[in-house]
Formats: C-alpha cells, structure tokens, sequence
C-alpha cells in the first residue's frame, strides 16, 4: 500500500522543504520505495535541496497535462535507485494544478508501487497548499517556536480536518505529526523560546521529530546533499529519528536539552 | 538609565508570554472554525451599534454559532464595563 504524507505548515520558510527532501531520503534509506514531488508550482526548489536541479527535463505539470509520462519526468536521484525526484514546473502557476490531475498521478505512483510519496507543499492556504495535502492519509506540520508559526499551523490542522480526501469521505481524521524545527534548546532553557512541551500543547498533536537549528542545514543546501545524509550533523542524526519514528520505531527525543556547558554556547549564545 | 541598561532590563522570559497569547488565540480560533463567514462583519456591525449607547472594550462582544441538536443558535454575548454603566456621550 502507498502511504501519501503530506509536508505542511501554512507559513513559508519554516523549513518544509528541507525536511520533504530529508524525510523522502530518510525513508528510501530504510529501503522504502519513496517518491518526493514539489507542489510548489512557480517556486521549484525542492530539486535543488535533493541537487538534481540539472537533471530536470519534465515536471509534475508536463504529466498532469500529458505532455510527458511520469516515468519521463521522475528523476533517479544519485545516490538511492529507490528514491525519485517529481519537480515543480517554474514556468507555469498554481493553476496549472488540477485535483483530478494530482488524484492520476499519485494513482498512477500507487500501481507503480511506491510505498511513500512526499508531498512539499506550497506555503499559504490556497490552491497548491490545498492540493497537497488533499489526497494524503498523513501529514507532517511544520513548525517554528514561533507564533505566527504556531498559528499558521493551527489553520493547517483546520483545513486537515475538512478540506481532503478523508474528511470529504469521512474516513476518520488523518494521522497528523507534529515536527519543531529551528529549535534552540538554549534559548527555551532561558526563557526566549517557546518549548516542544509548549508547542505540543497548544497544538494538541503528537511530536514526530524536534530539529534543532543547525549551520549544517546551510551547508547541506549549499551543497545539494539532504541534511540527513550528514551522520556527523545534529540536524541530519535528528532527522533521522524522525524518520525512524514515521516508520513505526520508537525513539526517545533528543539535542533538545541545552548542554551543560560550552558546544550549544558557543554555537548559539546571547 | 543609559540604552545599554535599558536593554539589559528588558524581561527576557518572553516565552511563556508567547505560550498564553497563543493558547488564547487559538482556542478562539478553533471555536470559530467552521462557522458561517458574515461572523466578524455581523460583531464588526454589532460592536458600532453598541458603542452608540456604551463604551466596550473592542472584544466585549462575543458572536458564536452553536449547535444544540439539529438546530444552530446564534449566541451573543456583550460584556458591559465595571461600574456604573456611563453613555458613550454621542460620539
Ligand atoms: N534546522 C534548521 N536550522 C537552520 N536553518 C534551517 C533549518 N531548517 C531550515 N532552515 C533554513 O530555513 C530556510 C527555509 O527552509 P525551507 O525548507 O526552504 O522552508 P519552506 O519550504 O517551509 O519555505 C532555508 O534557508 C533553510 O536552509
Ligand atoms: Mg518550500
């Protein structure tokens, strides 16, 4: 069976796209067949944070328009054959997505045989957002400890609720992870910052992964490798905990205490 | 007091101001949610009218939509200040 995640958060530059790109690798590592596609139609991005940006000859649009085949336009990414990248289309806008075209593709993924595809979602409520997380059966809500972040998130969970596929069906509410990013321990432990226990709080929904904010996601994009390949980063050691937790593992939490002295200080201190 | 001071005096555990002011809005947010898209213009409307008569604080006047079985009431509620009731002077 095809597991459809969608990557979402209402507020832009939150870090979905880096974490579609190091979920999709996390899980094709365990040996998942996993398809990644940007719904960011207009934006395309998520090509260049998977480093195949060279590679994109058609995208999710040309298919949904049938002016090129999925196998066509899916790319092999470098290091894992079970991973594929779907781009975005930079020439075309939001409205070149259609539901009944997104609803063939992810259908056509699903025979095909993946066992998870990642939808990057589009910040905002509108129609790529809306898009992406219409088919899913689960979602990954992407937060800072943040307000606008928090609450943006909460219209999210809203829209979960009653805008998809389930809802519509009322198969029963979808399976909705909540993963805090840009986390400064040190800040929460003084006081600056809201907690993961705050933040779960106030969402109501269940901690899938806490990535701490981290000069390694920079050099993971800077250099097209997904953050996660990077063993010896906290953020990638972290995403990797996540991912584990999405497939079923339980992990304790971890990089979310301050460290008594000295590394956290000297990356981070006021 | 020098800027330096100033700065320095600042409360720095913001955090928790943020926890309330979020818990607040969103229970707020969620309650409405759902409910038909004249609300805010119809308490917008509501709130004028009743600043006519007496001075009320912008939130004193609460619209909602409830469900009691298969029927949907409208509930108002508007909170009056503390004190002798005073008019609004005409403005
Ligand atoms: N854990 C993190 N630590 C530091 N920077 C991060 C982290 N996560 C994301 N970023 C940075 O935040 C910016 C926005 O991330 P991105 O994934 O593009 O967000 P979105 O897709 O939600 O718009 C990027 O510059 C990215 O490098
Ligand atoms: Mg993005």
């Amino acid at each position: 069976m095809t597991e459809i995640i969608v990557v979402t958060s209402g507020k832009g530059g939150v870090g979905k796209t880096t974490t579609s790109a190091s979920l999709a690798t996390g899980l094709a590592k365990r040996g998942h067949r996993v398809a990644v596609i940007d719904f960011d139609v207009g934006l395309r991005n998520l090509d260049l944070i998977m480093g195949c940006e060279r590679r994109v000859v058609y995208d999710f649009v040309n298919v949904i328009h049938n002016e090129a085949t999925l196998k066509q336009a899916l790319i092999r990414d470098k290091r894992l054959d079970n991973l594929h990248v779907l781009a975005a289309s930079q020439t075309r806008d939001k409205d070149a997505l259609t539901q009944e075209g997104v609803g063939r593709v992810l259908d056509e993924l699903a025979a095909d045989g993946f066992d998870f595809v990642i939808c990057d979602s589009p910040a905002g409520i509108e129609k790529g957002a809306h898009l992406a997380m219409y088919f899913a059966d689960r979602a990954v809500v992407v937060v800072n400890p943040e307000v606008s972040s928090v609450r943006d998130s909460d219209r999210i969970l809203g829209l979960l609720a009653s805008k998809t596929r389930r809802a519509e069906r009322g198969d029963g509410p979808m399976r909705q992870h909540l993963l805090l990013t840009r986390y400064n321990p040190v800040r929460v432990e003084a006081g600056e910052m809201m907690s993961v226990q705050d933040v779960e709080e106030i969402l109501g929904i269940p901690v899938l992964g806490v990535i701490p904010e981290s000069g390694q996601v920079l050099a993971a994009s800077n250099s097209g490798v997904p953050v996660i390949h990077d063993a010896g980063s906290i953020a990638g050691q972290a995403y990797g905990d996540a991912v584990a937790r999405l497939d079923g593992d339980e992990v304790e939490l971890r990089f979310i205490d301050a460290p008594k002295k000295g590394f956290f200080k000297r990356m981070f201190g006021t | 007091m020098g800027i330096l001071d100033f700065l320095r005096a600042r409360p720095k555990h913001t955090a928790s101001i943020a926890r309330e002011r979020l818990r607040i809005i969103v229970a707020q947010e969620r309650a409405h949610r759902g409910a038909p898209d004249y609300l805010p213009l119809l308490r917008g409307e509501l709130l004028g009218v009743i600043r006519k008569y007496v001075n009320v604080d912008p939130d004193a006047v609460q619209v909602n939509v409830e469900r009691d079985g298969e029927h949907e009431v409208l509930e108002l509620s508007v909170a009056l200040p503390d004190g002798p009731i005073k008019a609004a002077g005409g403005a």
